[in-house]
């Protein structure tokens, strides 16, 4: 059997076992389209009313719409980090996973920005930033930042997926509608396997590896400066750069880590992500919490040991149980002792602990966004006087909830339909290293 | 070229003298504005606009009445009036909370109570110093926090040191209010409770706008027709006084003041130096007080007072 013909049989083989959705796919499907129909009538109605219908007021000016931009923004880097790097320094056993973690990417920073537009007060105004863009906003920044790195994470997934287009244009045996057929032959872009053909796709995919990293460093930084710019207790920190991209990478890393599990349980794919998968993403998961907790730990102590009046009021916020201890031992004890503990010890480490872990992480990770945002703002310099006593404090609205299960419901939307047209394992490259394999074994 | 100077500071010093008449006789800064426009009666137009007075008052007058107090150009209104540096200064010692000032600026500005742009906080500095009472507007910094971050450049600085907000280019992200260590801005998180049709410009700040960011502007439209703020001259005790620096006068209406003499002589201080916003907005020390602290809660519902809680909202701010 040529190369060829192995790829082809490794494509009916992979792509059968999740062509036709179960029952349960589609009962999740209506669900989440039911969910987002609720999150767009709360769309409309924010935009009808005006930001009334939110918890936000004068003092917490941004709520859970903010959070949701960081943890969407913060899970993208599943995509960028983790394939980006195991794709230049060629890791072999990436290969099963890296199109689930592009797909993140690419959708999650599709959706985390929504949120950031619809924390804005005047939505038809948008293009102001075009015509009367200042560059001195960090939100600026903030706007080519997150555009450019769209853009380099649908290029680099799409790269990663012509040899896949090409295969599935070939192939002879699976059913596909012809208008399907269209879109693939288009999108293949007369890829035919030449070698001069393949030494570029590798170099190209190399270069977008080697550009996603830095992007992705940048896009955080510039998020996380849109807080440490201005003077405000529990903002106003160096670190907060580095310490969003470390929170960024290990939540996209838990998110992973549970999107391979789903993946693998719903479509599968026992046979191609396996426990050695789990065990390698999770170690790197321990490495990342250990890191977060690291950075964790230097921030509120730095801040605490100081003892400046008005930054020492937020952490007394974070301590106290009347106020948000509960969330911040949580988020920010739990969410990684917990999957370091389930990653780390060797007896416990199994598939579903780690996802597990993982879970725990993600939960935590946004549980810390919102520690990050709402304390701060609920701490003015001046005394909380003088107002309606509502503005004092932040409490998310229904409204502010519907559209937050909106955007996860968008999210497993996205997935369901994007591998409708994108095999969800690279099917050219499995087969490439079965091949790499056998002729490995056939030589010993 | 020192002559120059000395008689251009003379000038200056002759120019002050001559409006701080003005100003003592009840007309104030800039009062020639008033006159002139009464004297444009040959460009009538026949054609009725409405114009909001400085009292907050809508009338119907001539177009070519209203021309020369119409709304300044976009281009004059984000450089400012030529020649000025305003400021503020508010004497802690003589300020009661009688809230007049607040309710004065609300009226002017048809803002629903507690959307306040003025706001009058009960201060105590540590548990050994006595509270007092202290009115905030917008410290129209001379490096806004909140100018730097706009991304569309919506608020902006003037030559003359005021902090505007442009409400019709606002895209509402609110960055401003988070970075403003004060909180002197407030959002309009809905249609606004009380309608107004009046010829928006951000000199007025009228009407605001569903959406959009607003804050204390300086009045600088009072100015351009001869008047003070409506926080300057409701307040009973003319604790709040405002100026122009360049000029060296600062006035509440019923006395005016050498700038510079008046900060230096009563020790004057802006509010966390340390910040680094170098506001426009000079304290008096509340040095000799006139009116017990107490007296301010006379103003205060009974059922909001508790807020005030000098103990829980206070100390625990700057003396934990």
């Amino acid at each position: 059997m040529s190369n060829q013909e192995i790829a082809q049989k490794k494509l009916v083989e992979i792509i059968s076992l999740y062509q036709k959705p179960s029952l349960f796919t589609k009962i999740f499907f209506v669900f989440l389209l039911l969910v987002v129909l609720l999150a767009v009538y709360c769309v409309i109605l924010q935009l009808i009313k005006g930001q009334v219908v939110t918890g936000m007021r004068d003092y917490v000016v941004w709520g859970i719409y903010d959070v949701n931009f960081i943890f969407f923004i913060g899970i993208s880097y599943a995509g960028a980090m983790i394939s980006g790097i195991l794709h230049l320094l060629n890791v072999e056993w990436r290969k099963p996973i890296i199109r689930i973690a592009e797909m993140i990417t690419v959708i999650s920073v599709i959706i985390g920005p929504a949120y950031i537009l619809l924390s804005m007060g005047r939505l038809d105004r948008i293009f102001n930033i075009f015509i009367h863009g200042r560059i001195q906003s960090p939100i600026v920044w903030d706007v080519i930042a997150i555009v450019t790195y769209l853009g380099c994470s649908i290029i680099f997934l799409y790269l990663a997926l012509i040899r896949d287009y090409a295969l599935i244009r070939d192939n002879t045996v699976l059913k596909i509608p012809r208008w399907q057929k269209y879109f693939y032959r288009k999108l293949a872009a007369t890829y035919m396997e030449l070698p001069e053909q393949k030494k570029l796709l590798g170099k190209a995919l190399t270069i977008m590896s080697a550009l996603i990293i830095p992007l992705a460093v940048i896009v955080h930084s510039v998020l996380a400066w849109i807080f440490g710019m201005t003077i405000r207790p529990g903002w106003h920190s160096t670190i907060f750069a580095p310490y969003f991209v470390v929170a960024a990478v290990y939540s996209g890393t838990a998110v992973l880590i549970i999107g391979m599990w789903v993946f693998r349980k719903y479509y599968h794919l026992q046979e191609y992500i396996t426990e050695k998968h789990f065990k390698y993403v999770g170690t790197i998961l321990l490495v990342l919490a250990a890191l977060y907790a690291y950075f964790t730990f230097s921030e509120y102590l730095t801040v605490w040991y100081g003892s400046e009046s008005w930054e020492l009021e937020v952490i007394h916020k974070l301590f106290d149980f009347n106020s948000y201890a509960y969330l911040f031992f949580f988020a920010a004890v739990g969410g990684v002792l917990i999957p370091i503990i389930l990653t780390g010890i060797p007896f416990l480490r199994t598939i579903n602990t780690i996802t597990i872990g993982s879970m725990v992480a993600v939960i935590g990770m946004w549980v810390k966004r919102y520690l990050i945002i709402i304390p701060t703002l609920e701490t003015p310099l001046l005394p909380l006087q003088d107002l309606r006593p509502e503005y004092a404090d932040y409490h998310a609205t229904w409204v502010e909830w519907s559209i937050t299960a909106g955007g996860f419901a968008v999210f497993f939307l996205f997935f369901i339909i994007f591998i409708k047209f994108m095999p969800i394992i690279p099917v050219a490259d499995i087969a490439e290293s079965h091949v790499k394999k056998d002729f490995i074994s056939e030589k010993l | 070229m020192k002559s120059k100077k000395k008689k251009k500071e003379k000038e200056s010093r002759r120019d002050f003298l001559k409006k701080s008449i003005q100003l003592t006789a009840g007309t104030v800064l800039g009062g020639g504005a008033i006159a002139s426009c009464t004297n444009l009666e040959a460009g009538e137009s026949g054609e009725k606009i409405k114009v909001l007075s400085p009292d907050g008052k809508l009338m119907e007058v001539d177009r070519g009445h209203a021309l020369c107090c119409e709304t300044p150009s976009s281009a004059e209104v984000r450089k400012g009036i030529p020649g000025r540096s305003f400021v503020m200064v508010i004497d802690l010692s003589k300020c009661r909370n009688a809230r007049q000032c607040v309710f004065a600026c609300n009226k002017m500005h048809f803002l629903p109570p507690g959307h306040d742009w003025i706001k009058v906080f009960l201060m105590q500095d540590s548990e050994d110093l006595s509270p007092y009472w202290m009115p905030k507007p917008c410290f129209q910094c001379g490096t806004p926090a909140c100018v730097n971050v706009c991304p569309v450049g919506a608020t902006f600085k003037r030559e003359d040191g005021i902090v505007l907000i442009d409400n019709e280019r606002c895209i509402g992200c609110k960055f401003c209010m988070a970075a403003c260590p004060y909180s002197s801005r407030v959002f309009n998180w809905e249609e606004p409770e009380i309608k107004v049709e009046a010829n928006y410009s951000p000199e007025s700040g009228v009407p605001q706008r569903m959406g959009t960011v607003g804050k204390c502007d300086f009045c600088p439209d009072s100015f351009r027709t001869g008047t003070l703020p409506d926080c300057v001259t409701a307040c009973p005790n003319g604790v709040i006084l405002y100026g122009d620096k360049n000029e060296d006068v600062v006035t509440n209406g019923v006395e005016s003041f050498r700038f510079s003499e008046l900060v230096k002589n009563k020790a004057a201080y802006r509010f966390m130096e340390e910040l680094g916003t170098r506001p426009n907005v000079f304290y008096l020390p509340p040095v000799d007080r006139m009116f017990p602290v107490e007296e301010g809660f006379e103003n205060i519902p009974e059922d909001e007072r508790k807020v005030y809680d000098v103990k829980r909202a206070h100390l625990k701010k700057f003396d934990i």
